[in-house]
């Protein structure tokens, strides 16, 4: 097992700098960069821009060099934990991620259990009571989170709670709490405000995971071992959830590894329509300003998340199925 | 074999049944699902509207109104103020007036004016589909700035023709991204299956690096390389095609795990000692046996990529105006102001919901149809 967990490490190593190549050249795409629009505002401003401003500005923000150097340049910085200047906001790109950047982690992790801790219950009294009410009302909200875009999604949670519940609406915390130190007055506040993101987010990958979950426990529960189980004079509650429920969740730990990318996705557009500051939503500022360390810093730290939090779900594999730990 | 054919009259019922094709067998079987039935009867209005859609529209997208901005959606009446019936409906037109206390406008019937409703009426003119000019119109009142069925948007335009028009762009958005998937899928799942080793290997690890992706991010970061110059068509194509090359791993990975399982079957190794080439026993015999299945993931990735679309176009760097797609209406939407005040703006929205969960019920019913152990 240990070799199994050695091999996904590196692997995820490697993932990690493939991810880096790839984001750096897809910033580098959009022709031009940010000097040229920084040009153009001083050339507005000022008239004329001197040739040798405009030759003395690329090699300060080092754009006259070659590509692969640049990236090279680009990855040794990073590794020393200098992740560039965001032209945008004037500031280093390390001070805007580190803030942002916990949490994002802490909402994806919440709406990954959320999801899982709702779906997987709902998934077990589905496939118990088939065509029951509960499980025609379960499938349809699980179809219905499927279906709705999640901004759409968003925006109408947020004009439901603010007008029938009262809630202050937008962000992590109310305007009140925002600078403010940390208090149980505000881990309150930020309480109070989580359950649209999470819900929004989570529902989709809610539904999927009852769907997978209600048709594997189905397939499992007509296993003659259940039958023999009963026979025997196990109790069905405690009979279910040794046996058939352990079964069924293997395929839904390994989808851990597939749903956390469509989280994190959707954390990100939520967090543009809901204004919450998270990584996802400074990309977005980003890519539409082309500042490039930036841009290219925040899709190095989503995929991050992602690829770590796969290799979680891996891990988590390999302690529930002895079938991998025995290969 | 044709020495033996039968003629269809001397075949009997029972017989018949043996002797049809695995086509029709499916479709027996997905006739006996209601909901997938529904959801695919939803599906084909929703393409012909989408498709005809300056046909079944009331006016012109880009016509903005004065005297209808943000108009609620106008009520259909069948019975008129006097209490008189018609079988014919109608409209009322529209008076402006102040609310005293908050000054606002607002507008009420006009109970003197009345206009009815026809189908196939003479309307604006348009050229359907770009290029066939007519005046027809499928339903509507020919007096202009009245009858707005979904209401008007900020600039007065009529919601109800955009997201006609929208339902076109997006629906074939789905349509035509999933033709690319389908191939690259095809192509590397057939590559990796069929000839395994170090094509399979390599090609694998491209899929699950590509599959760890969260994909808005990426999407996000593509979509803004596209230079702004680009006609609107252009950034048509180039959206679906990068939609598709992020989600074409889920139908390479259905395509390689069937090949595996039948590449060692008789049927291959007899092709193969008749002297068939590799790539006439892809797409002569492996690929229609599996057919089924790639027919449900292809139809189970359409709603994706719809809800891709929609949501890059939401975010300002998919489709942009003047194109008119579900996530360019919704863009409209986006204020708190739209959806306390004005909620008919989400119309588009509700569209996206009915379009994505029909496909679902569709592909969810092919799947049962065509799994053999039902």
């Amino acid at each position: 097992m240990r070799k199994y967990i050695l091999k996904r490490f590196i692997y995820m190593i490697v993932l990690l700098a493939v991810m880096s190549v790839f984001a750096f050249v897809v910033i580098q795409l959009p022709p031009g960069d940010y000097l040229t629009s920084y040009i153009a505002s001083l050339q507005q401003q000022m008239g004329e821009v001197d040739e040798s401003v405009v030759l003395n500005l690329r090699r300060q923000y080092g754009l006259d060099r070659p590509m692969w150097q640049q990236y090279f340049l680009w990855m040794r910085n990073m590794f020393q934990g200098d992740f560039g200047q965001s032209f945008q906001w004037r500031q280093p790109v390390k001070t805007l991620i580190a803030t942002r950047m916990p949490m994002t982690i802490v909402l994806s992790v919440i709406t990954l259990l959320f999801a899982y801790a709702v779906a997987v219950p709902t998934g077990i009294y589905s496939a118990r009571h088939q065509y029951s009410v509960g499980d025609y009302v379960a499938s349809i909200l699980g179809f219905i989170g499927l279906a709705t875009p999640s901004f759409f999604l968003a925006l109408i949670l947020m004009y439901y709670s603010n007008r029938y519940l009262g809630l202050s609406v937008g962000g992590f915390y109310s305007p009140e709490f925002q600078n403010a130190p940390w208090s149980f007055a505000r881990l309150w506040d930020l309480c109070k405000h989580l359950p649209i993101p999470v819900i929004v987010i989570g529902l989709a990958s809610m539904a999927n995971v009852i769907r997978i979950l209600r048709a594997t426990l189905l397939d499992e529960l007509k296993r003659p071992y259940v039958v023999a189980a009963r026979a025997r004079g196990l109790k069905e509650n405690k009979m279910i959830y040794k046996y058939p429920v352990r079964v069924a969740l293997n395929p839904i730990i390994s989808s851990i590894g597939s749903i956390l990318p469509s989280i994190v996705s959707g954390a990100t557009v939520t967090a543009i329509v809901l204004d919450i500051p998270t990584v996802g939503s400074l990309l977005y500022n980003a890519l539409l300003s082309q500042d490039m360390y930036l841009a290219g810093a925040c899709v190095i730290m989503l995929t991050a998340i992602t690829i770590v939090g796969t290799f979680i779900s891996d891990i988590l594999l390999v302690v529930v199925d002895p079938r991998i730990r025995l290969q | 074999m044709a020495l033996f054919k039968k003629k269809k009259a001397d075949v009997s019922m029972e017989e018949a049944m043996y002797m049809e094709t695995q086509a029709q067998l499916i479709w027996r079987k997905f006739k006996k699902h209601k909901l997938a039935m529904a959801g695919m009867i939803i599906l084909i209005v929703l393409y012909v509207v989408g498709f005809f859609s300056e046909f079944f529209a009331t006016q012109d997208i880009a016509k903005r109104s004065t005297t209808a901005i943000s108009m609620a959606p106008t009520k259909i009446h069948f019975v008129d103020a006097e209490g008189n019936f018609s079988l014919q409906p109608f409209v009322y037109g529209l008076k402006q007036e102040e609310d005293p206390v908050t000054w606002r406008k607002y507008y009420v019937e006009d109970t003197t004016q009345k206009y009815p409703l026809r189908f196939f009426y003479h309307g604006d003119p348009y050229k359907l589909l770009g290029f066939i000019p007519g005046d027809i119109h499928f339903f509507g009142t020919p007096q202009p700035d009245v009858f707005f069925p979904f209401g008007t948007d900020l600039s007065g335009r009529d919601l109800y023709s955009r997201v006609l028009s929208a339902l076109r762009i997006s629906l074939t958005t789905g349509l035509v991204g999933v033709f690319f998937t389908f191939i690259l899928g095809c192509l590397f799942g057939g590559i990796s299956g069929f000839y395994g080793g170090i094509a399979d290997t390599v090609i694998q690890r491209v899929i699950e690096f590509l599959m760890s992706m969260p994909s808005i991010p990426l999407w996000m970061a593509l979509a803004a390389a596209f230079p702004t110059t680009w006609s609107s068509l252009q950034t048509y194509f180039a959206i679906t095609i990068i939609l598709s090359l992020i989600g074409w791993t889920s139908l390479a990975r259905v395509v390689r795990g069937k090949l595996l399982e039948l590449r060692n079957e008789d049927f291959v190794t007899a092709a193969r000692v008749a002297g068939a080439s590799d790539g006439y026993i892809i797409t002569k015999h492996l690929l229609p046996s599996f057919s089924s299945y790639l027919i449900v993931n292809v139809t189970l990735a359409i709603p994706g990529m719809i809800l891709s679309e929609t949501s890059l176009s939401f975010l300002g760097i998919g489709l942009t105006p003047p194109i008119v797609s579900l996530g360019v209406l919704l863009q409209d939407a986006q204020s708190i102001n739209t959806v306390s005040m004005y909620p008919w703006m989400m119309i588009p929205g509700l569209f996206v919901v009915i379009a994505v969960l029909a496909f679902n019920f569709v592909g969810d019913g092919l799947r049962d149809a065509a799994d053999p152990y039902k």
